[in-house]
């Protein structure tokens, strides 16, 4: 009885969160005539195929629409991101966790403190900076201003992830003789590459659903990213090609479902300021 | 050489030097707009001079004044905590339910991690297909349940609105509340919670007096990260309704959004962003409680 109800319940669950994944799927390969029977119809089941399938919104996707042109932009936008973003947050972490002692401790959570200052505060003095630097409607402007949401974020994940790594390696090798210095270029960016995979990973995911930048900053279609480009330029006037829609929705979606599904435990170490053990 | 070397062996200079570009990128790209966004709200600014004027109160008297930003201001309030309440219940629920071992756990679990994966933009787009006026799933299925006689225009009615936009909230955030609510319970005591069933504590004694006590810190956590979330997301109400109809369901970030960057009256905008920071100072507040306490508490 106890089994029963436990199924019932973890079943629940995943028709509330699935049901819209769902919907995208059945949408994507309905024919028109079946999916625009108004829901005033009850004799037309809407859950289900009364047609066979198609892949014309799909060929329609690829086709005739800047789907992949935006999927370009974003992984030109995700490619430099992650650049910067390793550049600049994986020393500063390395910094908090080993060389700064007390004082980087308070700063690292000062650091942290920033992540939680979101864009919408923040939209309209960057738009007026991004206007002065000559960077209105280009990937440029999403580059220079991503690294501000991934920077503090990544800074405080490789912090966390370098206090979880044993100290003795490097101590290890000043004994043997390397300085300080030597010791950060030559031993540390080994022990250091899980925890840049996963700045690598937080800064693809943020930049795969960053919506409110990109709305701001960007104004011509051919320079959209998908999060951008699917909800705002695929709706042509008041026409919502809904099959062409979630087609774009779904295929988004999986890639970056698969990753949170790997990655999540070390996501939620960064979140949980040291509230829960790792 | 000595100095070079002295240099290479002075981790405070090093440090140093790791750590000034990411203090640089953050003053500068965080810190400077930060302020400019106060500054601006008391100004005369707009899109098209870059000169701009002292306005004093002028555009917080404009917006006060203003019907359609009492509305936003309230409907944050109403969205935020609405949809928070939901989270907590649900993901309690959810973590309490993920935490056994059931057939089919992993498969469940990438089921309910998929609205955090999914960008807001794209959930938003689907959910107005849902809850689309002549073509609503939600309509026909409640229809053949007969559960509805007349007919809902789930985004053309200001109250339907607001309760679909606090669904899509609940819907977005509750997966990552649940993994941060197991993530805590993984790391409980176990003996206390196996005193507590020696003791004879039931289900329920156990998860409201033994567990969620316990448990509070990680809740908190998941709670002020939900209205940060919520609280400040423009994407789920520009894309489901864009504030309509008739301007009634405007949230802080889509009206902002409204005046100023669509409107060019930068000033306007930013005072009405400005309205955000109550929200973020509660949470930043307790987070550095948060953080102390478990600090002292060597956890």
């Amino acid at each position: 009885m106890k089994r029963v109800a436990l199924y019932a319940a973890a079943l629940g669950f995943m028709v509330f969160a699935g049901f819209p994944f769902y919907w995208m799927l059945i949408t994507t390969f309905k024919q028109n005539r079946d999916l625009y029977v108004g829901a005033f119809d009850t004799r037309h089941i809407p859950w289900i195929f009364n047609e066979s399938p198609t892949l014309e919104h799909v060929r329609l996707l690829f086709r005739e629409t800047d789907f992949l042109r935006w999927v370009g932009n974003t992984l030109i936008v995700v490619a430099a991101v992650v650049v910067l973003t390793v550049a600049v947050a994986v020393p500063a972490g390395y910094s908090l966790a080993r060389l700064t002692g007390r004082w980087g401790e308070r700063l690292g959570i000062g650091i942290f403190f920033t992540y939680l200052i979101p864009p919408t505060l923040l939209f309209i003095p960057l738009a007026r900076l991004v206007a002065l630097l000559g960077l209105q409607n280009s990937l440029g402007a999403l580059i220079l201003i991503y690294p501000t949401i991934t920077i503090p974020f990544c800074t405080w994940l490789v912090m966390g992830f370098l206090r979880s790594v044993p100290w003795d390696i490097e101590e290890q090798a000043m004994i043997d003789g390397y300085s300080r210095l030597a010791v950060i270029v030559k031993v540390v960016p080994r022990l250091i590459v899980p925890g840049i995979l996963t700045v690598v990973v937080f800064t693809f995911t943020l930049v795969m659903q960053e919506f409110v930048y990109a709305l701001t900053f960007i104004s011509s279609v051919d320079r959209m990213t998908v999060s951008l480009g699917v909800p705002i330029a695929l709706v042509r006037g008041d026409v919502y090609h809904w099959g062409s829609l979630m087609a774009a929705a779904l295929f988004t979606s999986i890639p970056l479902a698969v990753i949170y599904n790997l990655f999540i435990d070390r996501f939620i170490q960064g979140f949980t300021l040291g509230a829960v053990k790792g | 050489m000595t100095l070079h070397r002295r240099f290479a062996d002075r981790e405070d200079l090093l440090g140093i030097v790791m750590l000034a570009p990411a203090l640089a990128y953050v003053l500068l790209l965080v810190g400077v707009p930060f302020v400019l966004a106060i500054v601006l709200s008391f100004s005369t600014a707009s899109a098209g001079s870059l000169t701009f004027g002292w306005a004093g109160f002028a555009n917080y008297a404009a917006i006060l004044a203003d019907p359609i930003f009492r509305r936003a201001l309230i409907n944050t309030a109403i969205v935020t905590i609405g949809s928070q309440v939901l989270v907590i219940v649900l993901a309690t629920a959810a973590a309490q339910v993920f935490r056994a071992a059931f057939h089919g756990k992993r498969t469940a679990r990438f089921v309910l991690l998929l609205p955090w994966a999914v960008p807001v933009s794209l959930a938003a787009i689907a959910w107005t297909w849902i809850f689309d006026s002549t073509f609503s799933v939600i309509n026909w299925t409640l229809k053949v349940a007969g559960l509805l006689h007349g007919w809902l225009y789930w985004l053309g009615e200001p109250g339907l609105a607001l309760t679909a936009i606090v669904i899509v909230q609940a819907w977005r955030i509750f997966p990552f509340a649940t993994v941060i609510l197991l993530a805590g319970l993984a790391s409980l005591p176990q003996d206390v919670i196996e005193a507590a069933i020696v003791d004879g504590a039931g289900f329920s004694r156990r998860l409201f007096h033994v567990e969620l006590p316990l448990l509070l810190p990680v809740v908190a956590v998941a709670v002020l990260f939900g209205v940060v979330y919520t609280a400040t997301d423009l994407g789920v109400v520009y894309i489901l309704t864009g504030g309509g109809p008739a301007n009634t369901t405007h949230v802080l970030p889509t009206l902002a959004f409204q005046r100023g960057i669509q409107g060019a009256d930068l000033g306007q905008g930013a005072a009405i962003a400005v309205f955000l920071l109550p929200f973020l100072i509660v949470v930043a507040i307790a987070m550095l409680r948060l953080a102390r306490r478990t600090e002292m508490g060597g956890m």
